[in-house]
């Protein structure tokens, strides 16, 4: 406890460049992996290339393509990109499946109904397909989200700045208190996100809210009960 | 204590892994590839017979039975919380000797028993529980209907997670080279330490190969063991299949 206080300003530091690397790709993943699922969705062939190529890059494992990615971006190996790259693939690869779960289980009625009335493809998928896909997606979301958190302290056996630094640090000084506290703040950072993304989603669905019984419904689908145990 | 220098002729990052995973001298002696790939599988089976015998009773009991669900389903996610390389530093110091294995494997172990628990505990629950019923009126005892009934019923999630915790571990054995473990995580961290971009680059390339092999042979494996009269179950979750926690 006292080192965590001593040191806290280098905690925040590292905890700030932690969030950097784990939020931006779970950013990125959204706005790639949407419209490829669309994609996806739309042609039959297309959809099952990009699921067999996102699960065969989804195989690799993550120290190798951190230190790969620089070879092909050209990037310097303690560049954060090679990270934000990385767990920009991992996501997309995971989201692209959840998210074509999620459009696919939208109620084709209701596609019809606001096909009736007037809205074009475009205006349909955002307005009807994508918000009624949002308890799926952000299930998804969840699960990168923890994911991300904690995949990103391996950075830090290239050096780069996370949380992580504290394992290598405390291992070399022989000292566990400080990988104390890289554990117990990446779980608070893993918590905290995952709040963050339990309150986006209440905010962006307010007809679950009013809905007075069945609040799940839309959530039941097989995508979220493949993900038990989440909401730790 | 590292293998012969590879000396470079080619330049650019990817010439030289080339020149590093084809130079001969690489795939002989204790330190070569086919070396580090069998002390990486090694490690591997090591921890997954470990978190079988752990995550597989429990999670029978807890399909079977319905008892302790919830906190079977909390406690993995808190485990999936956990970062591996943190857990696997502090076992580390805490260790006796600091070359010890077992520190590595029990640190691995938290990271496999959640997929394994899960998988398990889904697949059988998620049998249909006329299927179930069927069974029991039948005549058949609580033993049979769960290992005649459920676990073949169940196989394919069960196979599901169990897929899941392998890509997790190899993916993650590659670490344990920081601490002075063998495995192919080695290539990266000495080629890392001396600025050897070619053996990084190629360390890198042996363990993507290696885990894409071994998903594909499970994969395989997966189709074969269920049975056929379970001809693609639409619908049935896949839990928490595919989900990349940890490397």
């Amino acid at each position: 406890m006292q080192w965590f206080l001593a040191n806290l300003p280098q905690v925040l530091a590292l905890s700030g460049s932690h969030l950097v690397q784990a939020v931006v790709p779970l950013a990125l993943s959204v706005v790639i992996a949407v419209p490829l699922a669309q994609l996806a969705r739309l042609n039959k062939g297309l959809g099952a290339f990009i699921l067999s190529a996102g699960s065969l890059l989804y195989t690799v494992p993550s120290l190798a393509l951190f230190v790969i990615l620089p070879g092909i971006l050209g990037t310097k190996i303690l560049d954060f990109a090679n990270i934000i790259v990385a767990l920009t693939i991992y996501a997309v690869a995971l989201l692209v499946r959840s998210t074509l779960d999620a459009l696919n289980s939208v109620d084709d009625g209701v596609r019809q109904s606001a096909t009736a009335m007037g809205f074009r493809p475009l205006q349909r998928f955002l307005a009807v397909d994508l918000p009624l896909s949002v308890p799926v997606l952000f299930s998804g979301l969840r699960v990168i989200s923890v994911s991300n958190i904690s995949l990103v302290t391996v950075g830090a056996l290239l050096g780069i700045p996370s949380l992580g630094f504290f394992f290598t640090d405390g291992l070399q000084r022989n000292f566990p208190t400080e990988i104390v506290v890289g554990i117990v703040g990446t779980l608070v950072l893993a918590l905290l996100m995952d709040l963050v993304l339990v309150l986006l989603q209440r905010l962006l669905t307010p007809w679950l809210r009013t809905a007075t019984p069945a609040p799940t419904a839309p959530t039941a689908t097989p995508t979220t009960a493949a993900q038990p145990g989440v909401a730790a | 204590m590292s293998l012969p220098a590879t000396t470079y002729t080619a330049t650019g990052p990817f010439a030289e892994g080339w020149q590093w995973l084809t130079d001969p001298a690489n795939w002989q002696g204790p330190m070569g590839i086919p070396v580090r790939i069998t002390e990486h599988l090694g490690y591997s089976a090591l921890t997954l017979l470990i978190s079988v015998a752990i995550a597989v009773p429990i999670g029978l009991y807890v399909g079977h039975t319905g008892r302790g669900r919830v906190v079977v389903v909390s406690l993995a996610g808190l485990l999936r919380a956990l970062p591996t390389l943190g857990i696997m530093t502090l076992f580390a110091l805490m260790a006796t000797s600091t070359l010890s294995l077992m520190p590595a494997i029990w640190s691995l172990v938290l990271l496999a028993v959640p997929p394994i628990l899960t998988g398990t505990y889904a697949g059988i629950s998620a049998v249909d529980p006329q299927i179930v019923d069927a069974a029991r009126s039948m005549g058949m005892t609580g033993r049979q209907v769960l290992f005649r009934v459920e676990v073949p019923n169940g196989l394919a999630v069960i196979l599901g997670g169990f897929r899941s915790a392998v890509l997790q571990v190899v993916a993650t054995v590659a670490v344990v080279a920081f601490i002075s473990l063998g495995g192919l995580g080695r290539f990266i961290i000495d080629g890392l330490a001396v600025q050897d971009y070619g053996q990084v680059l190629g360390g890198a390339v042996v363990i993507a190969c290696v885990a894409i092999a071994l998903d594909g042979v499970l994969a395989l494996l997966q189709r074969l063991a269920v049975s056929p009269g379970l001809k693609e179950p639409a619908g049935t979750p896949e839990p928490a299949a595919r989900t990349r926690i940890h490397p």
